[in-house]
């Protein structure tokens, strides 16, 4: 590593401001990430597919843009000539999506998802599909049907998941930023693990339309990117009203980037609930956290200590409505239409499936489905009445570090219980951001920040002010390098 | 004792329907199709989302939810406030996703009626809407799939075990395709299976009707596709459950098909695969919440209704009830506007209500020569105690005839009228001489 460092270690902003100038181009730049895939993804395994050859004549065709209208080509498409690497349950046009799904392995989509749209239109270009849990079952990355994807921290522990392979992607420099998607802890959980910057917008913010479905009610598509700022600059292009989504929010999004431009901190109330505290925490993540709550508050913030209902709660109502959601929405993988029999579904999905139905049954449906209703229900009047005290909310994104390979197995709810700083906010449908905060055995530990609804503004802002004051985002694996 | 009464015996008919009816809409139910389907190519109309693909997502149309509640407010029913569109799910190649996206604990409108001519109130317990299914089309070797009616807006219509005969269940189902027309909000053909019947039937002991008791079972006869078809099956079916009920055996609750060539109902669906529909809230659709002015709207809208006109033809116009009861139904609806545009023009709405409902040439004349042919024969027509005279010479001079007549031959009624024609030299209106003679032999 030296200043001839290659473009693809390139922050989003970076690489626009250096397009912008011709200090580098979107050739190069494509082709920097497919040397650094060529490189390091035959071990890490982020993506499942990859189109070099489309990508570098989109590339081409970016360039002569930029060559022809110089800097005003920007103005109508902010992401011009810019790769990202997109989760493979994002529906694209002629490009295989699989959900990382045998029984799916072989479907081309006749239609392009509302979010790959929005970034084609916007002039990004997409690399490849990255590997995901299959069906976005997992919070490992090891339930691909596929292969496992690795930590790039440590080849021999998970990225997390299920945007695993996203998730590697953008931390080990194989793209500018990457698209996930999160149901409870899909986006955040591999992003702090892989140490990078991870937004789970607000429910109805960004439109679901062509993703395929996990849990229709908390699915959120979202941003894995090297900094706050990215995500923001992104997060304006994707967000909004969709006509192919009834439950996108007719509120306007902001322009996020220049919004937190100029984001005041000071009297910006973070709200730290006790009980995302007093659960088992390793140390090194309670230690880093506790830092972070420390500079927040040198930085102007005010602290409060808040409850919050036990996270524990939210792993019993999200299980039952996820798996419900599940058994109806893979119902439509009905063994005629998309080539492979249902036995090709893998373990994960069938218990899921069965799992649900089971709870949806004549006689079940009141005693769980309904009963999980009311306490969401619980969870959200809870959030609603700690937002009239505090702007946002801060725990740790995860309650330990990256496990090795194969930890999940032991534990038939290994996702719940890593995810369970992440469920409560996610069955309410809130916006969190997770930023890194430190290291804890060389592997990254991240804080998140829980807004309110519609209230990415504050989460993007205030974790912005905190990257502009420290270091752990430009941080990166060295993936053995020198 | 009518034939209805024999088949039943010692029993009494317990009937009540579930009509789907294929709204007539712009698009879809939940995508932007276009919804004009009929005799296109197959597959011609779809999209990710009526094909049901990975990621495709359900788009509300509010035009069919307007229209639904419309039909509500025309049947009598209450509206919800606060209704939702749940997932109904079963296994079957025509349903793209595995699951229907109907309605089930909040429809759009619950509880009203219709009054039938035998003065019976029928009762309706709720009118949901829902996505139709694809069509398969079963070959020798294959089966194929066209989906083009997949996801079109169907509007279901359920009674409560309302009906006592099959009289009534025709009348109503007549009525709600009156209905439908008027609001044009569907055109309810069966030929094309925009509007499809089901019955549930079961029977139950005198003794029950007394109490308002209702059996534990039904059975449900599917895909009725005509009114004829409807009387045959619920015969066959009750001929079936009587013989059970008489053996002291209680037919299960099933699902049966008529076979028209054997006139049987035929078993479809054993006990054992009795549906679970593991019914949930749609999670891609936000629940609706509407409002009262939103309601009032929609009343203010609702064009008039066939009673509401009947009642008005006979007390603006002093039209005969029987005349009113003619333009208010089925066939005679598409007159009416044409009576009473007509009537305008300061003519004698009963004259005019006769010759348009009797005389078919009428029907096609532009209204001024509608009215100069309506004077013309009015002219000439003949004076009533001429007629009356007529009358009865005809009737004196066919004593034969007459009696035979009163012995029960009605047919020959006719030779009587031609008679009377004859003598009147064509200046009578036949119909009123039918009348007239039919007065004087009883």
């Amino acid at each position: 590593m030296n200043n001839t460092k290659n473009t693809n270690y390139l922050t989003l902003l970076d690489s626009i401001t250096k397009l912008k100038s011709g200090e580098i181009s979107s050739t190069q730049l494509v082709e920097d990430c497919f040397s650094q895939i060529e490189r390091f993804d035959p071990e890490l395994k982020a993506f499942i597919y990859l189109q070099k050859a489309t990508a570098l004549k989109e590339a081409e065709l970016a360039d002569k843009k930029i060559k022809n209208q110089g800097v005003g080509a920007f103005s109508t498409q902010p992401l011009l000539g810019i790769p990202y690497a997109c989760k493979d349950n994002f529906s694209t046009l002629g490009v295989q999506t699989t959900a990382s799904s045998s029984i799916l392995k072989n479907y081309i989509p006749p239609f392009e998802s509302t979010v790959t749209k929005k970034l084609k239109d916007a002039g990004a270009i997409m690399l490849g599909k990255t590997n995901m849990d299959a069906f976005a079952h997992g919070s490992s990355t090891e339930n691909s049907d596929f292969f496992p994807t690795k930590n790039p921290w440590d080849k021999t522990r998970v990225p997390g998941g299920s945007s695993g392979g996203s998730a590697v992607a953008v931390a080990s420099n194989m793209c500018i930023f990457a698209i996930g998607s999160e149901t409870a802890g899909s986006i955040r959980g591999p992003a702090v693990w892989c140490g990078v910057t991870g937004l789970k917008p607000t429910y109805g913010r960004v439109s679901r339309y062509g993703v395929v479905a996990m849990a229709s009610s908390t699915d959120s598509p979202g941003l894995i990117t090297k900094s706050v700022m990215d995500s923001a600059q992104v997060l304006s292009l994707i967000a909004g009203k969709d006509e192919f989504d009834a439950t996108t929010s007719p509120e306007k999004p902001s322009d996020y980037f220049s919004q937190i431009l100029d984001f005041n901190i000071k009297g910006m109330k973070i709200g730290i609930p006790k009980s995302y505290f007093t659960l088992e925490l390793e140390d090194g993540v309670r230690l880093s956290v506790e830092g972070a709550i420390k500079k927040l508050e040198d930085l102007g913030a005010t602290i409060v200590e808040i409850d919050l209902l036990d996270p524990k709660y939210s792993i019993g109502v999200y299980t039952i409505l996820q798996r419900s959601e599940v058994s109806s929405n893979l119902a439509r993988l009905d063994g005629i239409r998309y080539g492979g029999p249902r036995t090709q579904f893998g373990f994960e999905a069938k218990k899921r499936m069965m799992l649900g139905a089971y709870v949806l049954s004549a006689g079940y449906y009141d005693q769980y489905y309904a009963k999980a209703q009311k306490v969401r229900t619980l969870i959200l009047e809870d959030f609603n009445n700690a937002y009239k005290k505090v702007d946002v909310i801060l725990g740790p994104t995860m309650p330990g570090i990256a496990p090795e390979l194969g930890a999940a197995d032991a534990s038939p709810l290994f996702g719940e219980l890593a995810d369970i700083l992440q469920e409560p906010s996610s069955i309410a449908g809130l916006c969190a951001v997770t930023v890194p905060c430190g290291f804890s055995q060389g592997l990254p530990v991240g804080f998140q920040l829980i807004g309110n609804y519609f209230d990415e503004n504050k989460v993007l802002g205030i974790s912005y002010v905190y990257q502009q004051h420290t270091d752990f985002h430009t941080k990166f694996p060295t993936m053995g390098e020198k | 004792m009518t034939d209805l009464e024999k088949l039943l015996g010692e029993y009494r008919l317990v009937l009540g329907l579930e009509i789907h009816l294929h709204l007539k809409t712009k698009t879809k139910m939940f995508c932007y199709c276009d919804a004009k389907i009929y005799d296109s190519a197959p597959n011609s109309h779809t999209c990710p989302v009526c094909l049901g693909l990975p990621g495709a997502l359900p788009i509300p149309n509010f035009e069919a939810v307007r229209k639904t509640q419309l039909l509500g407010l025309a049947l009598g029913c209450s509206l919800n406030e606060h209704t939702r569109f749940d997932r109904k799910h079963y296994s079957y190649p025509d349903l793209p996703k595995g699951y229907q996206i109907s309605q089930y604990q909040q429809p759009f409108c619950e509880s009203g009626f219709i009054e039938l001519s035998s003065g019976q109130k029928a009762d309706i317990e709720r009118i949901h809407l829902e996505e139709d299914t694809a069509k398969s089309m079963h070959k020798v070797d294959k089966t194929l799939i066209d989906f083009n009616k997949s996801g079109m807006p169907l509007v279901e219509i359920v009674t409560k075990p309302t009906f006592k005969t099959i009289d009534d269940a025709v009348e109503f189902s007549k009525r709600i395709q009156d209905a439908i027309r008027i609001l044009g909000i569907a055109d309810g053909d069966m030929e094309k299976g925009q509007m499809r019947l089901e019955a549930n039937i079961s029977l139950r002991t005198t003794e029950m009707e007394r109490e308002g008791k209702i059996p534990t079972y039904k059975v449900e006869i599917k895909n009725i596709n005509s009114f004829k078809f409807m009387e045959k099956a619920v015969k066959a079916e009750i001929i079936r459950q009587r013989g059970l009920l008489e053996n002291g055996s209680q037919p299960i609750q099933e699902n049966r098909g008529y076979d028209e060539d054997k006139n049987l109902t035929i078993s479809q669906r054993g006990k054992e695969d009795a549906h679970d529909y593991r019914y949930f809230p749609e999670p891609d659709i936000p629940p609706m919440v509407f409002d009262e002015d939103y309601f009032e709207q929609l009343r203010e809208e609702l064009p008039e209704l066939p009673s509401k006109i009947k009642t008005r033809l006979v007390s603006e116009y002093s039209l005969s009830v029987k005349n009113a009861d003619f333009l208010t139904k089925g066939q005679g609806l598409e007159l009416l506007n044409r009576f009473e545009e007509l009537c305008s023009n300061n003519l004698e709405p009963e004259k005019v209500a006769n010759l348009l409902i009797n005389k078919q040439e009428y029907r096609e004349l532009s209204s001024q020569d509608f009215i100069k042919k309506m004077q013309e024969t009015n002219s000439k027509s003949i004076d009533s105690a001429d007629l009356d005279e007529i009358i009865k010479s005809v009737v004196q001079e066919n004593s034969g005839v007459v009696s035979q007549y009163k012995l029960g031959k009605i047919s020959v009624i006719e030779f009587l009228v031609g008679q009377v024609m004859k003598k009147s030299k064509g200046t009578a209106d036949a119909l009123v001489v039918r009348d007239l003679l039919i007065g004087r032999l009883k």
